[in-house]
């Protein structure tokens, strides 16, 4: 996982020291927030409690909690304006990554559990299968984003080249969304929430951005 | 165990090529994400509450699944859309006894018949069936049951009964079925001559005992050359009609749910692929066999019919 420094509030300086501290508690606590639905998973996968089809319950576990730490990512910056504390922003970046280090096992899942690195089928899974393709290509778009997501990177592609680039998310986030109303036989309910909220998340950034004419403006 | 084939199914047949590593030893690899094992086979300790249960030409030597898995993995919608709603959900809604059911249409002798009644007409036997779900995973089963075939003949079909169409119970009391966008209730049907086909199976017990209400209590039916929404359950009323009747899961989606849903790897699902199929209790998956490997027995059903058209 890559360092988390600032944020993405670039232009904020490291405050007072108990300040300081108790920003890096609050971390600490997102990240074992984060890893307790792998550790819950793990725990039930080692004890055998993953029910009759083991493989599509880790899954779908990983898929679901990819898409849900994507809702609480985009939810950071509605949150932040909402409630005025700037200093959410510096917990986004690191949220996001969560989330596209569950997509990451999820896919990973796929390969490795699913289709045992059968690449042919992989990709005729692709090509011919919508609910594939849109879940591929979130994926594969979320990958830019994770990559670029150090302080290092950002200092180097400059912010507004960033904070572009990061915008590929609108499209990911929806795709992902998708990817799960394809997928499901019937039950289409619970994927629709998911769309909804990101739909809804990012049409927030819309307005206040054709408001505040400027994208995320100090 | 001894293992009995049906004359007309070899096990080179229906045997599986590829060599595929069993959970348990994948747990070791995979660490983390090992697998659950869950105790294989049927415990056959307790007597079984049939009496005699025949033996049967038609079984397998194919590892049947596990009952806890057989138990507890259902698509039974009417309980809940996940696959552990129907064993949380049926036990303490459905009531199996008394059971009728009700035989109607194009028939000489039409009825409404016990449950015992219905069944009487040949002795319970035994079947070790492959179960292909539509959503691509399998498990094999020991169904205990008599053929539909000879159930059905009492009642006198006419010339006029071109297919059976099959209703589970109707009683939101018993089945709370509000939950989704669906025509309740559950319907199904089969053309004539697939019904009276000797694999088409009714069961009223898996790994000899009484059927779960999961499973679909009392009595379900089992077609094995089809996908598995056609196997329904808790059945209710039969009819034999003229005409093609309406099912469920074609009139939801009938783009993606055709009435003859033949288990078929060359005719993907529009969604997903029908090639490959996951074996519940194994890892790797494995290819899927036309006719669910029954095309010795059904295949002349479906000659000269484009199956990707009639899917």
């Amino acid at each position: 996982m890559a360092a988390d420094g600032g944020g993405v509030d670039l232009g904020g300086r490291r405050s007072s020291r108990p300040a300081f501290r108790w920003r890096s508690g609050v971390r600490a606590g997102i990240h074992v927030l984060c890893l307790i639905p792998l550790a819950v998973l793990m725990a039930a996968g080692i004890a055998g409690d993953l029910g009759a089809n083991p493989i599509e319950a880790v899954i779908r576990s990983l898929g679901d909690w990819a898409l849900r730490l994507l809702v609480v990512a985009l939810a950071v910056t509605p949150a932040r304006r909402l409630t005025g504390w700037a200093g959410l922003a510096s917990y986004r970046r690191m949220i996001g990554l969560w989330a596209f280090a569950y997509a990451a096992l999820h896919f990973a899942a796929y390969v490795v559990l699913d289709q045992f690195f059968d690449w042919a089928a992989i990709g005729r899974e692709i090509v011919k299968h919508k609910f594939i393709t849109a879940g591929m290509l979130a994926f594969a778009l979320l990958l830019p984003l994770a990559a670029t997501s150090t302080s290092a990177m950002i200092r180097r592609l400059g912010g507004r080249r960033w904070q572009r680039l990061h915008r590929l998310v609108y499209v990911a986030g929806p795709l992902a969304a998708i990817h799960y109303i394809w997928m499901v036989k019937a039950d289409a309910l619970q994927p629709m929430v998911y769309f909804v909220l990101i739909l809804g998340l990012l049409c927030y950034r819309g307005v206040v951005k054709s408001r505040a004419g400027g994208w995320m403006r100090k | 165990m001894l293992i009995r084939h049906a004359p007309d199914i070899r096990s080179s047949d229906i045997t599986p090529r590829p060599v595929y590593l069993s959970r348990r030893q994948w747990m070791i690899g995979l660490g983390a994400f090992a697998l659950a094992s869950s105790a294989g086979g049927a415990g056959r300790a307790a007597p079984s509450p049939f009496g005699k249960i025949a033996k049967s030409a038609y079984t397998l030597d194919e590892k049947t699944t596990s009952r806890e898995d057989a138990t507890h993995y259902n698509n039974f919608y009417e309980y809940g859309l996940n696959k552990e709603d129907p064993a949380r959900n049926a036990p303490g809604l459905l009531k199996p006894r008394p059971w009728t059911v009700s035989v109607e249409g194009e028939c000489a002798k039409p009825g409404v018949v016990d449950l015992d009644d219905f069944i009487r007409t040949a002795a319970l036997e035994e079947r070790i069936y492959r179960l292909r779900c539509v959503e691509a995973w399998s498990m094999v089963i020991p169904w205990v049951g008599v053929p539909l075939g000879t159930a059905l003949q009492r009642f006198e079909p006419t010339s006029k009964a071109k297919y059976v169409a099959f209703q589970t119970l109707n009683d939101p009391k018993q089945m709370p079925t509000e939950s989704s966008g669906f025509r309740w209730p559950y319907r199904e049907g089969l053309r004539m001559d697939e019904a009276m086909n000797p694999l088409a199976f009714l069961a009223v017990g898996l790994y000899g005992d009484v059927l779960p209400a999961q499973n679909g209590a009392p009595i379900r039916l089992v077609v094995p050359w089809k996908y598995g929404f056609k196997s329904i359950k808790s059945i209710v009323a039969i009819r034999f009609v003229e005409q093609q009747p309406t099912t469920l899961w074609n009139s939801f989606a009938p783009e993606e749910y055709g009435f003859y849903a033949n288990v078929n790897p060359n005719v993907d699902h529009p969604r997903w692929s029908q090639d490959k199929e996951r074996r519940i209790g194994e890892f790797l998956r494995r290819p899927t066999l036309m006719f669910n490997g029954y095309g010795e027995q059904v295949a002349g059903l479906y000659a000269g019919m484009d199956l990707k058209r009639y899917y």
